[in-house]
């Protein structure tokens, strides 16, 4: 059995705040719910699946129906942390196909920035009872270092530059231009990338993501349901998950579980990646984006530093329009987990919704791409393709 | 780290052990590195656990181990009070480990350095394997 065709995203909505020192982050989760009923003129009645993860408060899907007051027959809280609401969109889907649910929301939303979290850079708190915890934190493992070690072992194998990560960057930043919502809506040179400051050896300020408050919602349907609303059908045609760690100490940072998650899409949609027409992939730093590419398949591994090269993933240049909305890098990331944001812009695309600017023409095939943790220790992976009907 | 936690360098931070950790942390005391195998597929494995990862079996023993090896990757964290790198080291017994790489030279660590295992307490009495430059 597959979803393939099973079920459609029929609202999509992303909180237009970056910034709300004012709400909370339940209010945040209900503000982005309402926005996705919205857009899909469905009505709060019609939920009868809710989809969250470790982002919404207390005890997720507990705390947040009752707040909202849904009343839903289906429930999912997955947390495989920035990656978690592609897989939800796929659980959905599965719950769809074996009728548990006709109509699932998905939310996200929170507040790093009012909340002055030093997401990148200070090392995590962790659980006490977290196995890895005694033999990694001391060290101070914080996000941004623990990519830097990928992207300097990448480096080291197979010749990667800095200017061609910082590529990763301009291209975002090319489309963020044209986003009125984005946090960062200058256009950047490569130069620009490496004269910001160092964060952790390779990467510089510039090729980390923004922090940012907000969210964002999703409702998947049933087919039969789709089609009778007025919005565009966009059907899920593949969906893959995967989680890759420290393999019992065969530590290898060069590549990602998209590896896997990436195959596992392709097969179920029976498609390749050269029809991809449109990409979003996970920005949390430039290096994400590369690596990513390599283990999706758009380019052999090790290449990805010269596939990104020369404005090759921006929209109407480039031969893989990636990001339309500014990504992780430049527009938002809400909840320092960017996976919902990267399934509304590739929505926006097969509606042919994007801005005009950076519209992909005739999109009807889109990859939603999204990772979770960190790639320098243990990470979830999760792959979509989508379709316009 | 530019100089060692115990000299006013950047902190290790105090990270309770957990109880399987006991043998590791006894031997450390007397300056021994040692390493978890497991009796059933007869590796090592890295970060240790009581039941081996590799095939979950539970017989898991403590070895004595080199404490040498080479950098896998590195990084220098510039963003903190007191700038540190932390790094991947390759065991010469073959796990890869997380850790500091302590120096006072930070241009001259490199990927594929050798390195070698030294113990630091935590400041709470948790002693922490790091590794310095092998010379």
């Amino acid at each position: 059995m597959s979803i393939k065709g099973r079920a459609c995203i029929v609202g999509a909505y992303e909180h237009p705040t970056r910034h709300a020192p004012d709400k909370s982050v339940a209010q945040l989760h209900a503000e982005c719910a309402r926005g996705a009923l919205e857009d899909a003129g469905l009505s709060k009645d019609d939920i009868d699946g809710y989809f969250c993860s470790g982002d919404a408060p207390g005890l997720g899907p507990l705390s947040m129906i009752d707040y909202m007051d849904l009343r839903v027959r289906h429930v999912d809280s997955t947390d495989i942390g920035g990656s978690s609401y592609l897989a939800l969109v796929s659980h959905a889907a599965q719950a769809i196909a074996l009728g548990k649910c006709n109509i699932a929301l998905i939310t996200l939303a929170g507040r790093p920035r009012s909340s002055g979290m030093a997401t990148g850079t200070a090392p995590r708190a962790g659980n006490p009872d977290q196995p890895d915890l005694e033999w990694e934190r001391p060290y101070g493992p914080a996000t941004a270092n623990l990519y830097a070690m990928a992207a300097k072992r990448h480096m080291h194998e197979f010749g990667t530059t800095s200017e061609q990560l910082a590529w990763v960057k301009v291209a975002a930043s090319h489309h963020a231009q044209y986003n009125p919502q984005a946090m960062l809506r200058d256009v950047v040179t490569v130069d620009q990338v490496l004269e910001s400051p160092m964060v952790a050896d390779p990467l510089h300020r510039l090729d980390c993501c923004v922090i940012s408050d907000g969210g964002g919602a999703l409702l998947v349907a049933r087919p039969e349901i789709a089609r009778e609303l007025k919005r565009p059908v966009i059907q899920l045609l593949g969906a893959g998950e995967a989680v890759k760690g420290q393999m019992s100490g065969d530590v290898d940072l060069t590549y990602t579980g998209a590896r896997w998650s990436g195959a596992a899409a392709f097969a179920e949609a029976g498609v390749t990646p050269a029809d991809i027409q449109y990409a979003s992939i996970y920005d949390s730093f430039t290096i994400t984006v590369l690596l990513q590419l390599e283990d999706l398949g758009f380019c052999k591994k090790g290449e990805g530093g010269r596939f990104v090269m020369d404005g090759n993933l921006i929209s109407g240049v480039g031969k893989l329009p990636f990001n339309t909305d500014g990504g992780g890098l430049c527009n938002n990331h809400p909840a320092n987990r960017g996976g919902i944001t990267k399934i509304i812009e590739a929505v926006r695309q097969l509606r042919g919704e994007a801005h005009p600017a950076v519209q992909v023409p005739g999109c009807t095939l889109a990859l939603a791409q999204g990772t979770g943790g960190s790639i320098g220790t243990r990470h979830g992976s999760t792959t979509l393709i989508l379709e316009r009907v | 780290m530019s100089v060692l936690n115990s000299k006013g360098g950047h902190k290790l931070i105090a990270t309770p052990r957990q109880p399987g950790s006991k043998p590791f942390v006894d031997a450390a005391a007397q300056g021994v590195f040692k390493l978890p195998y497991c009796r059933s597929c007869d590796q090592p494995h890295w970060y240790p656990r009581p039941v081996c990862p590799r095939c979950l079996s539970d017989k898991v023993e403590w070895e004595t181990a080199s404490g040498q090896g080479e950098i896998y990757s590195f990084t220098i964290m510039r963003r903190a009070k007191i700038p540190y790198a932390i790094g991947y080291v390759k065991l010469d017994e073959g796990p890869v480990m997380m850790s500091n790489l302590v120096t006072e030279d930070f241009e001259a660590l490199h990927i594929g350095m050798r390195v070698k295992v030294f113990f630091e307490d935590d400041g709470e009495g948790n002693l922490v394997p790091l590794f310095e430059p092998a010379n």
